[in-house]
C-alpha cells in the first residue's frame, strides 16, 4: 500500500517494538488485544491500558511462505509464523532459523525486521 | 411465513478468461438462469450480487446497479461482499427478504474476474481478506494463513500431507463429468506431494486456481411458484451465518472454524434437520486443509476425524456423505464472488437429478458451506427436495 498518511496506534506501536518496549492493550477485566482500540472487542470495555509485553513467546503454528504477495517478491522463501504471548498472540516473520527447525513450542523473542523488497519494517521473531 | 424455492440456476464456465469482463460474465449465467427458471425478467424485484475484487481486478465499485443492467434486469441492487463468502452472503439476504414476503422474485449470485490479475496480482488481491495490519503487512497471504491452520491441525489432531492429497484427488476426480469445471483432470496423491510448495505444509495441488467465472440464481417465494406453477423442486430451508475474528491469531482455535459452527448450527436448527440428514455437501476447499475443518463443521465427522475422511472413501462419490461431487473451489475453480452461488446451483442439479452425480446422493437433505478469509464469515444453506 503507498498510503504516506500511514497508520496511527499500529505505526506507535512498530515504533515501540523498535525501541524494545513492545506493548498490549489490556481492558478493565484483563482481556488482551492489539492497537489501534477503542474498545475491547472481547466485552466492548472502553478503559483501556496499555501494558508491557512478556519478553518471550513460544511458537502455536508456523508455514514456510514460497509465493508471496509482490510486496514480498524478494523476501520468499520465509517462515511465518503465530506465537503465543499469553495475553495476546502475534503474527509475523521467524528470523536466524533454518524452516525445518522451526516447530511447535519454540520459544521465542519479539523484534523487528525489514522486507527485503520494500525495506518497510515488519515483526518479526528470533529464536531465544 | 413463505417458503423459498430455487426456480433456476446458471453458470458460466469456470476458468481463464482474462479477456472477459465482470459485467459479461454474470450475463451469460444471468440468462442461462432465466431459462431454466421460465420466469419473466420484469418478475424480478431485487438484485443481490456477490464480489470481492472489483475494485482491484477491474477499477469497478458500485457493481450491484451493473450487473442488473447486464441482467436485463430492472430492479433496485445491491452488492454484497464478504471476501470469499460474498454471495452466500447475498442468497441469505434474498432468502430472509423472500420469507418474510417482502418479495416474490430476487436475482441472486456472483462474479469475480482474477485471471487478468496475474499470479502476483490475484495473491495481493486476495491477501486483502486479511487484516492488513497484522497480518498482511507481516508477510501473511491467502494460502499462507491455511498453512498456518494446516500445521496448527496436525499438530493438535495428526494427519499429513497424504491425508490432505486425497482431498484433492477425490475432488478432481469428482470434477472429470462437470463440463463448467476449470479442471477436468485426474490427478494422484504422487503429483499433489510432488507439487511445489505454495505455503508449507500446502502445495501448489493442496490450492484451489485462480479463476474467472459467474453464477446466479433465480430465487421465488413458495406462493410465486405455486401461483405460477413452476417446475422448482428444490428448496432452501435453512439460512445460518456465523463469525469470527478478523485476524486468524485473535482465534480460540487455529485447527478449528467456530464460525461455521455457528452457521450450521443456525441453519440446521432453522431447517428442523440434525447433521446425520445430510446426505451430502458442498464446501468452501479453498485449501485442502479448508474442506477437513468445513466438514468437522458441519457435523458430518466428529472433530479431528476430518482429516482422514476422504482417504478412508467416507467422503467420496461413492462414499456415505459424498463431499465436493462438483470438484470443489480445488478442481471447479474459485471465481471468489461466485463460489457461494455456484455451490447452490450445483446442490439444485443434484437433488433435481440433473447433475452427472445425482445418484449419488442417497436423500433429500443437503448442505452448501461458503468461508470468508480465514472464516471469520461464513455462511451454510440447506438445501432439500420434495418438501
Ligand atoms: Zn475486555
Amino acid at each position: 500500500m503507498t498510503d504516506d498518511a500511514g497508520s496511527a496506534g499500529f505505526d506507535d506501536w512498530m515504533d515501540a517494538l523498535e525501541a524494545g518496549d513492545p506493548y498490549y492493550i489490556e481492558c478493565a477485566n484483563g482481556h488482551g488485544s492489539l492497537p489501534p482500540r477503542r474498545i475491547c472487542p472481547e466485552c466492548g470495555e472502553q478503559s483501556l491500558s496499555e501494558e508491557p509485553l512478556p519478553d518471550t513467546g513460544t511458537v502455536e503454528t508456523f508455514s514456510t511462505v514460497h509465493v508471496p504477495t509482490p510486496a514480498f517478491q524478494d523476501d520468499a522463501p520465509y517462515v511465518t509464523a503465530i506465537v503465543d504471548f499469553g495475553p495476546v498472540r502475534v503474527t509475523g516473520r521467524v528470523l536466524d532459523v533454518a524452516p525445518e527447525e522451526v516447530e511447535h513450542s519454540l520459544t521465542v523473542s519479539l523484534t523487528s525486521t525489514k522486507s527485503e523488497t520494500t525495506d518497510d519494517r515488519l515483526i518479526a521473531f528470533e529464536p531465544v | 411465513m413463505s417458503g423459498v424455492r430455487v426456480a433456476g440456476v446458471g453458470l458460466t464456465p469456470f476458468g481463464s478468461t482474462p479477456d472477459r469482463t465482470g459485467r459479461d460474465l454474470f450475463a451469460q449465467a444471468a440468462s442461462s438462469a432465466f431459462e431454466d427458471a421460465d420466469v419473466p425478467r420484469s418478475d424480478v424485484e431485487s438484485v443481490r450480487y456477490g464480489n470481492f475484487m472489483g475494485e482491484l481486478a477491474e477499477h469497478q465499485g458500485h457493481q450491484g446497479p451493473l450487473m442488473a443492467e447486464a441482467a436485463g434486469v430492472t430492479a433496485p441492487a445491491t452488492r454484497y461482499e464478504s471476501a470469499c463468502a460474498s454471495s452466500a452472503t447475498a442468497i441469505r439476504d434474498a432468502v430472509i427478504s423472500l420469507r418474510n414476503g417482502e418479495s416474490d422474485v430476487c436475482l441472486v449470485g456472483g462474479a469475480e474476474r482474477m485471471t487478468n490479475l496475474g499470479t502476483a496480482g490475484a495473491t495481493e488481491a486476495l491477501a486483502i481478506a486479511a487484516d492488513d495490519l497484522w497480518e498482511v503487512r507481516a508477510g501473511v497471504t491467502f494460502p499462507g494463513a491455511y498453512g498456518l491452520m494446516a500445521q496448527a491441525y496436525f499438530d493438535t489432531y495428526g494427519g499429513g500431507r497424504v491425508d490432505l492429497a486425497h482431498i484433492a484427488v477425490k475432488n478432481h476426480d469428482n470434477a472429470l463429468d462437470n463440463e463448467k469445471a476449470q479442471y477436468q483432470r485426474a490427478i494422484t496423491v504422487d503429483d499433489v506431494l510432488s507439487a511445489p510448495p505454495v505455503s508449507e505444509p500446502l502445495g501448489l495441488y493442496d490450492s484451489c486456481p485462480i479463476s474467472d467465472g459467474a453464477c446466479a440464481l433465480i430465487l421465488v417465494s413458495e406462493e410465486y411458484a405455486r401461483a405460477n406453477d413452476l417446475d422448482a423442486p428444490v428448496s432452501i430451508t435453512g439460512s445460518g451465518q456465523g463469525g469470527d475474528r478478523m485476524a486468524l491469531h485473535d482465534r480460540d482455535h487455529l485447527a478449528r472454524s467456530p464460525a461455521a459452527d455457528e452457521a450450521a448450527q443456525v441453519a440446521y436448527d432453522d431447517a428442523g434437520i440434525t447433521a446425520e440428514d445430510v446426505a451430502a455437501a458442498e464446501v468452501h476447499d479453498c485449501f485442502t486443509i479448508a474442506e477437513v475443518l468445513a466438514i468437522e463443521s458441519l457435523g458430518i465427522v466428529d472433530v479431528g476425524d476430518g482429516i482422514s475422511a476422504a482417504r478412508d472413501g467416507y467422503t467420496t462419490a461413492d462414499g456415505p456423505v459424498p463431499v465436493n461431487l462438483s470438484g470443489g473451489l480445488k478442481a471447479k475453480g474459485h471465481p471468489v464472488g461466485a463460489t457461494g452461488a455456484s455451490q447452490i446451483a450445483e446442490l439444485t442439479r443434484l437433488l433435481r437429478g440433473d447433475h452427472p452425480h445425482s445418484d449419488a446422493v442417497d436423500g433429500e437433505t443437503v448442505v452448501a458451506h461458503n468461508a470468508g478469509g480465514t472464516v471469520a464469515s461464513c455462511v451454510v444453506h440447506v438445501l432439500e427436495v420434495g418438501r
